[in-house]
This record gives C-alpha cells, structure tokens and sequence, in this order.
C-alpha cells in the first residue's frame, strides 16, 4: 500500500475566523482590524488625508480676518439603525454638519468613530459605514479621521457613532441663542416631527398607507442662502438658528427664550405638519411639537428681513415648506406660548420625562 | 382620520357653536366631563376660557391612571423587581409612583420593565422569551379591557404558560353612580366618554339618565365635538330634560361593538374595585374569570398583602370627584410637579392636575 499524501486533507485545528460577523479582534491590533480600516472605512470615505492612515490628521486652514473656527461632536445611538429615508449613518454625518450650520459655520473636516458590538453582522457594519460614506460624499464634506473599537456582546447597543466636526464661520456672523429681541419672527424650513414618528412608528410596528420617512438632510447649503439674504440689509438680520432634534421645536424655543429672556408666541395654525404624520401622533397621543427633526432648522429673524428670507428658503429644495411660526415677545420671559386655533393661549412646557404612548 | 381631525377642528365651526351655547345659557349650571382624555382637549384648546362664564366644567376620574392605587402599583412594582419578570405596560404608568418608587425607577435599576402599545405586542413578547414571565399591567376602563380579553385569548390559544395580567380594570357607571350619589354632589350634567360607549353603547347611560335625572352626552375628543355636546347639555338642563343624546354619532352605536363586549365578557368578571381619590366601590371593575386564573399574575405570583400610603398633601381624590380644580390644592406647583408628583392626577398626561400644570393655568 502506498502512501498517498493529499494535501487537500491537511487542515489547520485552530478555527477559522468567523466571516460573518464583528469580533473583538476587529477593534484593534489584529489582521482583522487592519483589513477592516483598510478594505471597509478608507474606500468608504476616500479621502486622501484619511487614507494615509496617521494617528491625526493634518489639514490645511487659510483663515481669512474676521473668520472663525467652529467645532462640535456629536454621538448617535438609534434604534432601529435602517429606517424609512436613512440609517444611523446619515444621522451621524448630517447631525453634525448641522450643528456646524446652525452656528454659521461651513464644514470643512469630519472625524468618525465607531463602538461596535461584538457579534454585529459584518454585511451590517458595511451597510452603516457605506451610508456614512455616501452622506458625507453628497454633503461635500471630508471625513479626515476616525477611529474604530469593538466592545464585548452586551456592552452596547448594535453600533454607537461619534462624529465631530471643524467649520469656517464667516466674518460678521454673531449668531446666537441670546441674541432674541421682541418683534423677531421665528420660521421654520418645514414639516415638523417627520424623523421621530417614522422612527416610532418602525418601533411600534405601526404602518400606514403612506409610510412615514426620516427627513435627515444636510442642511449647510440653505444655512448658506439665509446667511447670504439676512446679511443684504444693513447688518446681519440672522439671530440665531438651531435644528430641532431631540425634544423637537418645544424644546429648541424653549432654549431660545431662556438664553434670550424673552417669550416667544408661536401660532397653532402656522405649525406644519404632513399629514400622516398628524395621524400618527394622534394615533399615539404625540404632540408633534416635541418630536424630535433630523432635516429642519429654525431660524430667527429680525422683521424686515423675514420675508425675504423666507422666500429664499422656499426656493431651496430643503425648505419648500418653510413657514413663519411665531414671533418673539417681551412678555412671558423665558416662555413658549401657543396661541390655539381658537384664541386661547397656553404654554408650552417641556415633557418630563421620555415621550410615552399612552393609554386611550 | 384626517378629514375627521380637520372638520372637527374647524376654528369657525367651533365659534359658531360658542356663540350659541352662550345665545342658550341664562343660569349657572355645572358639567362634568368624566373622561381624562375630553380633560386634555378641553384644556388644550382652552375651551373652557371660551365659555359663558355661567358654566362651569369639572374634570371627572376618568384617567385609568390616576385611579389605579397605590397597592396595585407597588405590586406592579414588585413583580418587575423579579429577574424572571419581563413587566410590560402601556407607557403612562411608567412614570406612576407607588409607595416609594415607580416602574421607570425599577427599569433603571435594572428591572426589565418595557413600554408597549398593545396587550398583544406582551403576547408576543411572552412568545418569544419561554424562559421568561411576561406579565402585562392591564390598567383602563371598558376600552381596554377588550384587548386585554384578546390578548389572554390569544395566549391561551398559543398554550402560553408564561403570560399573566396583573389587572386593575374599572368600569364607569358604578363611578359615575357613585359620585351623584355623594351628599356633596355638585353635577348637573355629564360629557359622557365617547370611547367607553364606542365599547359599551348607550344602554347604562339611559338608565342612568332616567334614574339621576341627569343628561348625558357622548362626546368625541376635538373641540368641535366637545363644544357641540356641550351644546346639547346646556339645552336639556335649560329645558328640564334629563337623557342620552349621541354626539359621538361617527364611532358610538347604541348597543356598542358586539364582539368586542362578547370578548370581555368571556375572559373577565365584574368585581368590586377600589379606586384611588374614590374608594372601594362595589362591583366596579372587572377581574379574570377563575377559568382564566392562570393567566391571573396576582394568583400566580403570590403577592400577598401589600399596604400603601399616599401622601397627606395630595388632594387628588377631591379631585377626580370633581369637589376642588388642581390650582386649590396647597401642593400645586409646589411640592407637586409633572417631575416630582405627588399623586397620579399630576403624573398621567391625562390626569387634571398635569393638564392645568402643562398649560401653566
């Protein structure tokens, strides 16, 4: 009998990686790690700076005078992480750009961090950073750094994102939440509380006739048309703005009044909402004034300016359904008010605690 | 749904009726609106700021939160302290506090306590877990007890050995009864819970109507609904007539939904109930059939006797029997807040002291 030697029969006993999903060895130091950077995160965000793979990036920066650095982070834990019209990537390149924008700045430079769950399908995590990638590439901006960490099961949820942000503010923009005199009007870019009810509504298993969608956008291009129109009469006529996201419009004018020591009286009428969106906070006992919006800015306005502001955000394509919601006042100090349908007022007060469904 | 919303929103619609309550009222009269969620709307939309000033509304314990007590909620509470207990619940009585803690408290503590929208969501959930007890809060008036009929249906159809209720089900009539029958009464006339007689249909209403003397109206929860019940109240009471007229003509048919009363009637059984601000009052709520006790978490757990003390400052029984308004009660405000409340009527977002505190009345 001769001695056949089949190569195919030898066989390492050590196992194989698993293929499928994220382990701990992805997080740093291995030959996992290094093929996850370097075969997912680099081409996702193909950006020259990123791609070097140094422990900081190095950028380039001519300040002109007058003009500012802005800087910001911001984490993102969602749940559900896909949903109708975005993922948690978008929330994480969007939420920051945002941030900058709403503070006058044009964003130049992101960082992306992610803590990833042990046992996270891989075919998941390539969805996620696939999402960053295309929401930074639409918005123009450069994600030039970032970092990855795998956490055990159990530690957290799916995927957390950290993203934090470096933008140019423009010489003579001053905006603040301070800034808040009696008589400015308050406009909004759109419908309110489109991204928390499609999120509610995937966590409650509520469908309807027309699915519910995440309004995420970026919004540093229309920031860009409100700043270029507020500044054309004399003086800058851009207060403040803000994206109300988490707790939604109340909250956001809650913060403004505070700042400003000054009310702000906002009309039930004025306040737009889609339709099916209506539907489903009513279905669910929601105020759709405290839900929070991934796509929409508020924008404070002197008076004369308002109009044509206004107009100019209608005119782009994030703010078609912009409208004037309010003004400021020297009554009611620190206070939203609302003037309902029929005449009577009453304040608006933060919830509590979280928004809760309720019974009937 | 939506055409609903806008029609029965409908701003000169609702002058309209405004002026002709006013054109009909020429005495003082006093309206109780029974249900927590007509409460809301009403403070909401600041109707009762546009009323004659000769009509004066009282909010009614018709919140599922505020009446449940404080024993049944420190059962709740220690049933979602047991590490084999997933405890499910509608998301108001998250925030309820008992003797000394509340649900949202236990979660944090690492309780597993989750908010559902449906009895049939813990169903699934009860599915899902074999190695866990789901047990589902099952709080509400005649509303809630048909999906919660379903939902131990449906459990006991699957063969589920690990779902339970812990049930704390009123009715409203004996409430209602209860009140008028109180030496202070002070209610001329009644908004009558449009959703309870969606379930129920009219036929307690009509006895009650005919017995008290009083008139009694469904209503539906927008202001146009509610200001056209209102309507309807003060002619009767200006007439001397005391009956049931529908409002709530789109959802409320006299003999109710058939099959969903048929549901509750197969799984539950009227009981005597104590409500919290009212008492114990006889054969006022529901419990589950003893063919059903399996499914019972208060059989199945062996909770034993639990004894509970609400704070001396809280007035909330006065309250929900419509004898004092929240800004009469020394602790509004003050001691008493949506973040640190008191009793339940300044916790449940449908509870009268949370709606005046919200509108900063």
């Amino acid at each position: 009998m001769s001695l056949q030697v089949k190569p195919e029969n030898f066989g390492c006993p050590l196992p194989a990686a698993d293929e499928d999903t994220v382990q701990l060895a992805h997080g740093g130091g291995s030959r996992l790690a290094a093929e996850l950077i370097e075969q997912t995160m680099v081409p996702a965000f193909g950006d020259p700076v990123l791609s070097r793979l140094e422990d900081q990036a190095v950028l380039e920066a001519q300040l002109d005078p007058g003009e500012r650095l802005a800087f910001t982070t911001d984490s993102f834990v969602v749940d559900p992480l896909f949903f109708p019209g975005g993922s948690i990537g978008e929330l994480a390149i969007n939420g920051t750009i945002n941030d900058l924008a709403m503070g006058g700045a044009r964003p130049l430079y992101l960082s992306v961090a992610l803590i990833i769950e042990e046992g996270l399908p891989l075919a998941t995590l390539h969805r996620v950073v696939a999402a960053l990638g295309a929401a930074a590439q639409a918005a123009g901006v450069r994600v030039v750094t970032g970092d990855t960490k795998v956490v055990g099961r159990g530690s957290c949820d799916k995927i957390f994102i950290n993203t934090s942000g470096i933008g140019v503010v423009p010489a003579g923009v001053t905006l603040s939440a301070a800034n808040l005199q009696p008589g400015d009007r308050i406009i909004i870019s759109g419908t309110m509380a489109d991204h928390g009810m499609a999120i509610m509504s995937c966590r409650q298993g509520l469908s309807f006739a027309q699915p519910l969608t995440s309004d995420t956008a970026a919004l540093h291009q229309l920031t860009e048309v409100i700043l270029t129109v507020a500044a054309k009469p004399a003086g800058q006529a851009l207060r403040a703005m803000r994206d109300p996201t988490r707790g939604g419009v109340a909250a956001v004018l809650t913060e403004l009044a505070r700042a400003s020591r000054v009310g702000v009286m906002i009309s039930e009428e004025t306040l737009p909402v889609a339709g099916p969106v209506k539907g489903a906070c009513e279905i669910l006992g929601i105020d759709p004034l405290f839900v929070a919006n991934e796509g929409k800015l508020l924008a404070v306005v002197a008076p004369e300016a308002a109009e044509e502001v206004l107009r100019a955000m209608r005119n782009h394509p994030l703010g078609r359904q912009a409208a004037i919601i309010g003004e400021v006042t020297a009554a009611n100090s620190g206070l939203v008010a609302l003037r309902t349908a029929l005449g009577p007022e009453r304040v608006i007060d933060l919830p509590s605690g979280e928004l809760l469904p309720r019974i009937c | 749904m939506l055409k609903h919303l806008d029609e029965y929103r409908d701003p000169a619609l609702a002058r309209q009726l405004l002026a002709e309550i006013a054109a009909v009222t020429t005495r003082p009269w006093v309206i109780m609106e029974i249900c927590g969620g007509h409460t809301h709307a009403i403070i909401r939309h600041g109707l009762d700021l546009l009323l004659p000033p000769q009509l004066e509304l009282v909010h009614g314990p018709g919140c599922p939160v505020c009446v449940t007590p404080v024993a049944l909620i420190d059962k709740a509470l220690a049933l979602a302290r047991r590490p084999e207990v997933i405890f499910t619940s509608f998301g108001d009585m998250l925030r309820v506090p008992g003797s000394c803690e509340s649900l949202a408290q236990i979660r944090a503590q690492g309780g597993d306590v989750r908010p559902v929208y449906s009895p049939l969501e813990a169903v699934n959930l009860a599915a899902r877990n074999p190695v866990r007890q789901v047990v589902f809060f099952a709080v509400g008036f005649e509303t809630t007890a048909p999906g919660n009929a379903m939902a131990v249906q449906q459990a006991a159809r699957l063969g589920l050995d690990n779902f339970s209720l812990l049930v704390s089900h009123v009715l409203v009539p004996p409430a209602v009864g209860a009140l008028l029958a109180s030496p202070g009464n002070r209610i001329q006339a009644f908004l009558a819970p449009g959703h309870v007689c969606t379930v129920e249909g009219l036929q307690d209403y009509e006895a009650m109507a005919a017995r008290h003397r009083v008139p009694m109206v469904p209503a539906g929860f927008e202001p146009v609904d509610i200001l056209a019940a209102i309507l309807l109240l003060v002619r009767q009471l200006e007439a001397g007539r005391a009956r049931v007229e529908n409002e709530y003509r789109r959802s409320v048919r006299p003999q109710g939904n058939p099959a969903a009363r048929q549901a509750v009637a197969q799984v539950f059984q009227v009981c005597d109930r104590t409500w919290r601000g009212l008492g114990e009052i006889p054969a006022s709520g529901l419990r589950l059939r003893p063919e059903f006790a399996a499914f019972d978490a208060e059989c199945k757990f062996a909770l034993g006797e639990i004894r509970a003390e609400e704070s001396p400052l809280c007035i909330s029984g006065a309250i929900l029997r419509g004898e004092r308004k929240p800004p009469g009660c020394p602790a509004f405000g003050k001691e008493c807040t949506p973040a640190h409340p008191l009793g339940a009527t300044m916790v449940s977002s449908e509870g009268a002291c949370a709606a005046y505190m919200l509108a900063k009345r």
